[in-house]
């Protein structure tokens, strides 16, 4: 499979952002590189509390306004982890005024119907069954491109990037660029 | 040139048992694809650092079985562990003695759970061995100045 012809175009000024949280490190890895052949930023942490770091949510710093470039457009996150699990994570994310916005996506190797009901139920925007595949995060890059579409068609470098506060501002229906989906529908994803 | 194509028939020829065997799954097949000019050891790298947490695993599992009242969750947590990162580098062999290994856990059975880890020590230990013999297989053909075959 060559991955060559996997760049877009529109890489160059506005990348995706990805979070993986995850603490196995072979995971990370292997998550990581899905997302760098898919032209993503990514940012590999081991742990939801280190999650929350990253994203200002520790509570010993207030998250600034402005745009520091660390702007996280998804998450995608283990849920066995030990401590702060990926639904514990989820869960601050959706409660936090400042990063509800941001797509949460959860990674498991256990495809348990009770597991994911609750996960989508909480707001996560899909339950991925690992291992992850590069077509499952081609999926997710689209699903997240496709969101600003409507908004500049005849110069892609003029588009707005990507970022939770743009997603917030921008849509009229729903500020999920998952509004695509139903993303309420309770169907466990099969491994395909 | 013949030197290189001699390398690259015993790296299909090795690959295509590893297979068939039941050693690797297609897991192992994306992982090794994710290849390319700019990152060449990327399955390499990956499964090193799986060798590195499954030591650690094993180790761990060895030392939680050996306790006088085994902690079943504990061992439970590792195997677990085990099963993901096995089942990630595509080990198609362990992970499903990881799966077994599990339902043992459930049952709280010490002298079944010992058993079991004794094979998965072995079935890992042959799973690094022939994955080192790869990895060697490739990094001759590299030297050799020949691409490394895209398994399908």
């Amino acid at each position: 499979m060559s991955t060559a012809g996997l760049v877009s175009r529109r890489d160059c000024s506005h990348q995706l952002h990805v979070l993986a949280v995850d603490d196995s490190v072979v995971d990370r890895k292997f998550v990581e590189r899905l997302l760098k052949i898919s032209s993503c930023k990514v940012t590999a942490v081991e742990s939801g509390i280190r999650a929350l770091q990253f994203l200002g949510l520790d509570g010993e710093k207030k998250e600034t306004a402005g745009f520091d470039g660390l702007k996280v457009n998804l998450i995608m996150t283990d849920y066995s982890m030990p401590g702060m699990n990926g639904f514990e994570l989820l869960k601050k994310i959706k409660e936090s005024s400042t990063l509800k916005e941001i797509p949460v996506v959860i990674m498991s190797s256990e495809n348990i119907l009770t597991r994911v009901d609750r996960c989508l139920e909480e707001g996560a925007e899909e339950f991925i069954v690992k291992p992850v595949k590069l077509s499952d995060v081609k999926r997710l890059k689209n699903i997240l491109t496709k969101g600003d579409k409507g908004q500049n068609e005849e110069d892609p470098l003029l588009s707005l990037p990507l970022s939770s506060h743009d997603l917030a501002s921008s849509s009229t229906s729903s500020s999920s660029p998952f509004k695509f989906l139903d993303h309420r529908s309770k169907r466990p994803r099969l491994q395909g | 040139m013949a030197y290189v194509g001699q390398l690259q028939r015993k790296f299909v020829e090795y690959t295509k048992s590893l297979y068939r065997e039941g050693i690797v799954d297609k897991q192992f097949t994306q992982l090794h694809n994710l290849q390319d000019e700019s990152n060449p050891d990327f399955a390499e790298e990956v499964v090193t650092l799986f060798f590195t947490d499954s030591q650690r695993l094993l180790n761990e599992l060895t030392n939680a079985l050996e306790q006088q009242d085994v902690d079943f969750n504990t061992v439970d947590a590792y195997v677990h562990q085990f099963k993901g990162s096995s089942s990630s580098v595509g080990a198609q062999r362990v992970k499903d003695l990881c799966i077994s290994f599990r339902t043992l856990c459930e049952q709280q059975n010490k002298e079944l759970c010992l058993r079991c880890l004794q094979q998965v020590k072995l079935e890992y230990a042959s799973f690094k061995s022939k994955l080192e013999s790869l990895f060697q297989l490739e990094k001759q053909i590299v030297e050799a100045g020949g691409t490394i075959p895209t398994i399908d």
